[in-house]
């Protein structure tokens, strides 16, 4: 079991996470952040492994992984 | 549950000026994460570029020096020689390291400072707006270059690292990329080889990161990490070079 | 080579008197290139400094030099280079980042015939480029020009302690002459003064981490800076103006001259006075920040005939500290000419 918490406000919108996560764990938001950027969210389907791929990836060190 | 990947204490939390996709905002990560697992935060001084990351010290919790424009590597060499003691590393662009400071570079690694440098190759200027870059590929468009480069015009893209590789006083020089999760580990392990080997005394490393710049390639973020995987890494091979 | 007892002295070129006063003062690093008319100061510092455990480089080149010293002060220790005209000329850029970043470091600029590479006999050509500042932005060096061998290792040590301690780039500016003459120098230094420097970057330990920088984007932020540079330069205006004067109470003609060129001026004088002449001589050591106090006296029936090895530089200054109480007449030679002392006799005569 694993989870990941995602920091909207300092997300970009840049969408590599989304890319790169095996699972589909992550998808694109409809929610804009205080910057006017479009963010992120969990996907509440998907399984999280804590491979770690989306906080490895993303360039603004939104993501934390627990696991 | 155990958090088992987080920001990292040379991190300092607070938001970038990189844009969405930028390849600093992995590398400055990678740097500050191998930092704190060296424990060297309260040694090391870093000399930042001009260029995209010339505020990297607003972003890293430790010691940090700027340097004018391509001068990082002389910067590095005085402060080494003075406190052989702390960690020096330089942190520079393509533009800064390539083109206007080609000479400082080269001269510090055929001195074999023993200081790491952390070469972000994303061959195009970020700062100033998507000029042509003395890494910029064959045909690749620039602001200055606008139909694209012309070897017979703008040279050819400049192979650093191997240009510095065949100088005897060079310890170690690998090139790695930011294109994806598998890849982003290997820049970690070359760069923690690269800070170990200052540690060490070994002379001097460099590290030469194929980075991506979305915005001046002119692609989403994640065509860009394809571009540097099926064109860039093309041009500029990785792997160990020394 | 040991220091001198208090009173021994040692016969030393001026290059190597400059070298050897950096060492006394505390120099921990030096970064040079090799240039006419002062190779004998590189040398000398590439065996002086490691023998001592401190920590020479020979750059690739001048601008090079220079960023290293810009590396070393920002570490804390106290940095110089050493270069002539040409060479300083690359070097701006570095002192200007110096002076932004507000850190101290010693330039020393033997000066040679310029415009472009010139020549290696002596001139004072780069007078504007070193009191005006010759990179870009509001700032300025302390710039202190010896007339002798002897002033030029008290000076260098001076330069150390005021970096220091007003954290600006300081200029010794000597020239070719200077540089390559013999006089005999007691090297003997009292402590020079130290100074704390707690924005120092030692690897940031349990401080807040330390940044040596003079970029500021955020609005204010730059003009800020400024405005303590310009307040430095202000106390350094009132507390640092030095300058020498010689029979000039009584004087009708008053030589203004620095550096070797007051020497040759002295003599020209002593010689008018013995045929009762009423000549006198301001000789500025500081010559930025420039000792207007020195021109005080100036009124309606005295002439000042400034003498340069050059077209007219300091004659600016002398004239804006003047400004119009009285005459100011010029005579110059340039690209290694020396006005000599008949030139200036027949000066004064056409003068008077």
């Amino acid at each position: 079991m694993a989870k990941i918490t995602i920091n909207q406000q300092r997300c970009k919108g840049c969408l590599l996470c989304v890319s790169f996560c095996p699972k589909g764990v992550i998808k694109k938001s409809a929610k804009i952040n205080q910057k006017g950027f479009v963010t992120v969210e969990l996907n509440p389907q998907a399984e999280c492994s804590g491979c770690t791929f989306c906080a490895l990836i993303c360039p603004d060190c939104c993501i934390e992984v627990y696991k | 549950m155990e958090k088992i990947f987080g920001r990292s204490e040379s991190l300092r939390d607070v938001s970038t000026h990189y844009c969405p996709g930028c390849g600093h905002g992995i590398a400055h990560r990678l740097v500050a994460e191998i930092i704190d697992e060296l424990g060297i935060r309260q040694k090391v001084i870093a000399i930042a570029p001009v260029g995209c990351a010339v505020i990297a010290y607003d972003y890293w919790d430790f010691d940090c020096c700027e340097a004018a424009h391509g001068r990082a590597c002389a910067v590095a060499t005085a402060i080494k020689r003075v406190r052989p003691q702390n960690i020096v590393f330089t942190y520079q662009g393509d533009g800064d390291l390539a083109a206007i400071g080609t000479n400082e570079t080269i001269h510090a690694a055929n001195r074999g400072e023993n200081i790491t440098v952390v070469f972000i190759n994303n061959a195009i200027y970020g700062m100033t707006g998507g000029q042509l870059a003395p890494t910029t590929l064959i045909g690749q468009k620039a602001s200055t270059a606008q139909k694209g480069r012309v070897a017979k015009e703008h040279g050819y893209p400049l192979k650093i690292s191997e240009i510095l590789a065949s100088l005897p006083a060079v310890k170690y020089v690998e090139r790695v990329s930011l294109h994806s999760p598998q890849e982003i580990l290997k820049t970690k392990k070359a760069l923690k080889q690269a800070f170990q080997n200052q540690i060490a005394g070994a002379g001097f490393s460099l590290v030469e990161i194929l980075s991506p710049c979305a915005t001046y390639w002119g692609m989403s973020p994640k065509a860009a990490l394809d571009w540097i995987r099926d064109v860039l890494s093309k041009e500029f091979p990785l792997g160990r070079i020394k | 080579m040991k220091a001198a007892k208090k009173t021994e002295k040692i016969l030393m070129a001026g290059n190597e008197a400059i070298a050897e006063a950096a060492f006394q003062a505390g120099c921990f690093f030096y970064a040079g290139y090799p240039i006419t008319p002062q190779n004998e100061l590189i040398a000398y510092m590439s065996y002086r400094l490691p023998e001592a455990g401190r920590v020479f480089v020979q750059a690739e080149s001048e601008l090079a030099a220079i960023n290293m010293v810009f590396g070393a002060s920002a570490a804390g220790v106290r940095a110089m280079t050493s270069s002539s005209s040409p060479g300083v000329s690359l070097k701006q850029e570095g002192i200007s980042y110096l002076a932004g970043a507000r850190l101290p470091a010693v330039i020393v600029n033997i000066m040679r015939g310029g415009p472009g590479l010139g020549n290696i006999a002596p001139s004072q050509s780069d007078y504007f480029q070193s009191t005006r500042g010759g990179g870009h932005g509001d700032y300025h060096c302390l710039v202190f020009a010896p007339a002798g061998v002897q002033e030029a290792f008290d000076l260098t040590v001076l330069a150390f302690d005021l970096a220091d301690q007003y954290r600006v780039p300081a200029i010794i500016l000597g020239d070719g002459m200077l540089g390559q003459m013999m006089e005999p120098v007691n090297t003997a230094v009292s402590v020079s003064r130290k100074t704390e420097k707690p924005w120092a970057l030692t690897g940031c330990g349990n401080r807040p981490a330390n940044v040596a920088k003079s970029f500021s984007l955020a609005e204010g932020a730059l003009e800020k800076n400024n405005l303590i540079l310009q307040e430095t330069y202000c106390q350094i205006r009132k507390q640092e103006q030095r300058f020498e004067t010689l029979l000039t109470d009584d004087a009708e003609i008053i030589l203004v001259a620095y550096g070797t060129m007051a020497r040759i001026a002295k003599a020209v004088v002593k010689q008018l006075r013995k045929e009762g002449k009423k000549i006198g001589l301001i000789r500025p050591i500081s010559l930025w920040p420039f000792p207007d106090r020195a021109f005080s006296a100036a009124k309606k029936d005295k002439i000042f005939l400034v003498v340069e090895m050059s077209y007219g530089q300091m004659l600016e200054d002398v004239k804006l500290a003047i400004n119009g109480r009285s005459r100011v007449e010029f005579l110059g030679r340039s690209g290694g000419g020396i006005p000599t002392e008949e030139e200036i006799n027949s000066k004064i005569k056409a003068l008077s």
